[in-house]
């Protein structure tokens, strides 16, 4: 009788346990083939080009507000936290080091993985159920060539750029509430600003947004080429994608974080 | 060089527990037109799909042109795929792309050739399926479902293969637009010379276009011959299927 307890909970253990190191796998092997492709010609510069437009030209205007915001109530709160004299370079420094390190990659790679890796997992899921995706392979195309490696090119290069430019976007934030609500001096916060640069800060969240740029592409190509059995399926995936690479972003801005800066 | 252009020898192919193909042993010759019928859900599409190298089967032996398929490697797998066609059965054409360079994907990806004869090219083979020019630009999703069809059939035969595969052709499309999809697929293959392979349920479709018919069932094929030994065959089961009566040795799992 009491074996049979043993035996039942093992296997309630076990069998999402193996469900997981099977997925898991496929997970690998699925990275080690899309790197390999990714590396290897032929390459097709005209789907790169069209993913680059894609994910970084028309995730500016999200980017953009979500940065300008995250600058703003950056000043707002370290001004709320110091009070004082000498508010004026520590909003500046703040303002600077929350946004170039923090902010700017993991809340743009936040918005571009639901925009995108949805869009993507959407995509190529929809190509997987109506057989699209056989299609090509009976027209001597390989998906990963042809689907996949150009958006784990784009991913990787173009977040970078977004995120440059959500560094510049959430600074100019947090200015505008420095001067306009807090009533700083313009020149010496620009002064504050600039002094306090480094350029740690900047690769930091530039190595951060290529690496979260990755992410996003491959967990969108990757639950999209998984999908199975129509809408349903579809939408599943879609759900999937934009979740596993949020939580990856997350995890790996840590990780990042205690490489570069742990001493 | 026999004259065999697809030989399958003793293919097997589960899904987890499920056997979908359990020793499957078929010839197909040059320049035939098999079509393999059987019940939905008896593997006739992972028949194909192993063919074509889309699925990996367990066990057995896939040889065209006398040479062994199963084993190729991927470089090896682009050399078959350039003599085959497929059409699929929901069309699959890319939704991305508009008609024309749908039609014209192969030429475009694997070839040199530019894009102003790429899609001269494609009008031409558009004709030849009865579509008109101007609907090369168009996208797919705004043709109707005969329309992709003949699209489909378009980027399938444009390279000129030795061997194409028809998914379902007919199904679908209503009894006139399927007789004349069914033409269609005659006048192609027969203008090229290519080998077909048609899977179907489609009785009307499948007397048609066949040479020679095939019966799969329970992941083996379980009886072949031509369209006149089908209608004298006293095998219960492809009586039963071709008569289409659900009393006989073939149960459905409902």
């Amino acid at each position: 009788m009491q074996r049979k307890y043993v035996e039942n909970f093992l296997r309630t253990l076990g069998k999402p346990l193996v469900k997981f190191i099977i997925s898991l796998g496929e997970l690998v092997l699925f990275i080690l083939k899309a790197v390999y492709h990714a590396l290897t010609p032929p390459f097709y510069f005209k789907n790169f080009a069209k993913q680059v437009l894609e994910i970084g030209f028309y995730s500016l205007p999200v980017v953009g507000l979500t940065t300008i915001f995250a600058g703003m109530v950056i000043a707002m709160q370290s001004y709320s936290g110091f009070g004082g004299v000498g508010a004026e370079s520590m909003v500046a420094d703040v303002v600077l080091i929350s946004v170039t390190r923090e902010l700017a990659p993991v809340l743009s790679a936040l918005m571009v993985a639901g925009r995108i890796g949805a869009a993507m997992a959407a995509e190529i899921g929809t190509m997987k159920v109506t057989e699209q995706l056989d299609a090509l392979v009976t027209l001597s195309t390989n998906p990963f060539k042809y689907l996949f490696a150009p958006r784990l090119w784009a991913g990787l290069i173009v977040l970078p750029f977004l995120v440059l430019f959500g560094d510049v976007i959430g600074i100019f934030g947090g200015y505008v509430v420095g001067i306009y609500k807090l009533g700083f001096n313009p020149a010496n916060y620009i002064n504050a600003t600039l002094e306090n640069l480094q350029a740690l800060d900047i690769t930091t969240g530039v190595v951060k947004a290529a690496v979260f740029g990755f992410l996003i592409a491959l967990m969108g190509c990757y639950n999209g080429y998984k999908s199975k059995g129509g809408a349903q399926g579809v939408g599943q995936a879609t759900t999937n994608a934009v979740v596993s690479a949020s939580i990856l972003i997350l995890i790996f801005n840590y990780i990042i974080t205690e490489i570069l800066f742990s001493k | 060089m026999s004259d065999i252009k697809i030989s399958i020898k003793d293919l097997h192919k589960s899904f987890g527990r499920k056997k979908v193909l359990d020793g499957v042993d078929l010839d197909i010759k040059k320049g035939e037109s098999l079509v393999v019928i059987g019940g939905s859900g008896t593997g006739k599409s992972v028949l194909i799909k192993c063919i074509q190298g889309l699925l990996t089967p367990d066990s057995g032996s896939i040889k065209i042109d006398d040479v062994e398929t199963t084993m190729a490697k991927t470089n090896r797998k682009k050399d078959f795929h350039s003599k085959m066609g497929m059409l699929f059965q929901g069309g699959a054409l890319f939704d991305s792309l508009s008609v024309w360079e749908n039609v014209a994907f192969s030429l475009l990806e694997n070839t040199n050739i530019s894009r102003e004869k790429a899609k001269v090219e494609a009008i031409r083979v558009l004709r030849q399926v009865g579509l008109a020019p101007d609907v090369a630009d168009l996208s797919p999703s705004e043709l109707s479902g005969g329309m992709q069809k003949r699209v489909g059939l378009a980027r399938a035969v444009i390279t000129k293969p030795e061997i194409i595969f028809f998914d379902e052709p007919t199904t679908g499309l209503d009894p006139i637009m399927a007789d004349v999809i069914n033409d269609l697929i005659i006048e192609s293959a027969k203008g090229l010379g290519a080998t077909t392979l048609t899977i179907t349920h489609d009785m009307a479709s499948a007397r048609k276009i066949a040479d020679r018919i095939a019966m799969l069932y329970h992941g083996k094929i379980i009886w072949q011959g031509s369209v006149k030994e089908m209608d004298k065959t006293d095998n219960p089961y492809v009586v039963q299927f071709v008569n289409g009566c659900a009393q006989g040795p073939i149960k459905v799992e409902v």
